[in-house]
């Protein structure tokens, strides 16, 4: 990428870059991501709200892009950096078929590359202000990682990011199980999202399903999620308590 | 406590609108909170901002409002109530993060509703919004409001209200309550969530993906 004086890194840039620019705060976000592995590759979900602090401004924003022929990239977090990372991946995979040798880059690779991307921006307090989940599957090898802003990585049967961590693993490391079946997968991830919908103040009620599996990417159309609101508890919690919740 | 409140009058009383989260920083504590509260029979509280410091101002205006009305011998009316309200916000200013609406109907002057934001001012109004939804509002309620509409079409006006807050508020969302109060008495109603109308790039709900898939889909499913 950049290899010159910070000065003249970017032409777009209106002033020197040593002396301004470092991520401080978010301002677009996307919120948590999900992904499990199951029978025939990889499932995930993430809901299509781009948030401008508690504002829920956006709620049409793919969360989820398929990356060359075997990987998908699922990021939460500011999205003007998912957006730039999506056209980092797009030079990646440009130079991959350049190469025109019948090999391309499967999603361990992809995941490492991110991985080296997200921990030096960090080093240089700079970072790509995301969290992302990476899943695949190139020759019947299923994967599934994740990368944070600060670099940390790893990889795992499911994962999530943001909200998704404290309310969707739980009810993942229950529930979770080799060779879930894809019927099976997409209600453990509704089951999840809708949890999210109930719990997480930036959740928006319109979301996807990807599922990526050997024989290539498909993200299904946005929808939205029932939820209920039928316990007796809901009517009058106060009764009896006047002034309290 | 983000939240969207509204107090709205009508030809014979108010009726008081609330959505029912309560959040501590980006999680949701409670989806369906009751942020509509009794201070006497005929006159009831919208709370916004801290939950500790409304619940605190609203419990001891019931106090007060209680030994007053035992003194006085009959309810007590919207303005004694508010202005109590007001006294308690005004006078622990620097301590309390706390927006109110006061609503009720008495038999001198009907229906009223007070607002009372931080600082402790005290305005009537024939409607008032609060808590951090109502920023969507104001553009709505300067083309929606009307004089002089019937209790149906307030409840009605309200309902959309506080929907089309939490369309847009991070902060509000679950069920919406509505309090009616007018010379007959007091109804209390409840909307559930997925009973709201729809908005802009809002979609019908479903109880599934595979529903969807399953069903001859007239959009396939797309890279």
């Amino acid at each position: 990428m950049q290899l010159m004086d910070s000065s003249h890194s970017n032409p777009m840039s209106l002033c020197s870059q040593a002396d301004s620019q470092r991520t401080l705060y978010p301002y677009v976000t996307g919120t948590s991501v999900i992904g499990v592995k199951y029978k025939d590759g990889i499932l995930m979900a993430a809901d299509m709200g781009g948030s401008y602090g508690s504002t829920l401004r956006y709620k049409s924003v793919e969360r989820m892009k398929p990356i060359g022929k075997h990987s998908l990239l699922g990021a939460s977090g500011e999205i003007s950096d998912f957006q730039e990372i999506l056209h980092y991946l797009d030079e990646l995979i440009l130079y991959d078929n350049m190469w025109d040798d019948g090999n391309s880059l499967g999603p361990k690779e992809v995941h490492s590359y991110l991985t080296r991307v997200m921990y030096n921006r960090r080093n240089k307090f700079n970072p790509l202000w995301n969290s992302l989940v990476l899943g695949g599957v190139k020759n019947g090898q299923k994967y599934l990682g994740t990368v944070s802003m600060i670099g940390v990585h790893f990889e795992d049967n499911h994962v999530a990011t943001g909200f998704g961590n404290h309310l969707a693993r739980p009810i993942l490391r229950d529930e979770w199980h080799e060779d879930l079946s894809f019927e099976d997968g997409v209600k453990l991830l509704e089951k999840c999202m809708r949890v999210l919908l109930y719990r997480d103040r930036s959740a928006v009620n319109k979301l996807q399903i990807a599922k990526i599996t050997e024989e290539g990417v498909t993200i299904s159309q946005p929808y939205s999620l029932k939820t209920f609101w039928g316990f007796s508890a809901f009517q009058n919690p106060t009764v009896g308590a006047e002034g309290s919740w | 406590m983000g939240t969207t409140i509204i107090g709205v009058t009508y030809n014979g009383g108010v009726v008081l609108g609330a959505d029912s989260r309560t959040s501590t920083g980006m999680y949701v504590a409670n989806r369906a909170s009751d942020k509509i509260t009794q201070l006497t029979d005929n006159v009831y509280i919208c709370r916004s901002g801290s939950a500790a410091d409304s619940q605190i101002v609203s419990d001891y205006v019931r106090y007060f409002l209680h030994q007053h009305t035992i003194q006085l011998g009959q309810p007590a009316t919207v303005k004694v109530a508010a202005n109590l309200v007001r006294l308690v916000s005004y006078n622990n200013k620097n301590m309390l993060e706390t927006g109110l609406i006061v609503g009720g109907w008495d038999k001198y002057e009907g229906g009223k509703i007070y607002a009372i934001p931080l600082g402790g001012t005290i305005i009537e109004q024939p409607f008032a919004i609060g808590g951090s939804g109502s920023t969507y509002l104001y553009g709505f309620f300067d083309q929606a409001w009307k004089e002089g509409m019937t209790k149906d079409e307030a409840e009605q006006l309200v309902v959309k209200a506080v929907s089309l807050a939490i369309a847009r508020d991070g902060a509000s969302g679950g069920v919406i309550r509505t309090v009616i109060i007018n010379s007959e008495g007091v109804t209390r109603n409840f909307y559930p969530g997925d009973s709201l109308p729809l908005w802009h790039e809002e979609l019908p709900p479903q109880n599934s993906l595979l529903e969807l898939l399953h069903s001859s889909s007239p959009e396939p499913m797309n890279v």
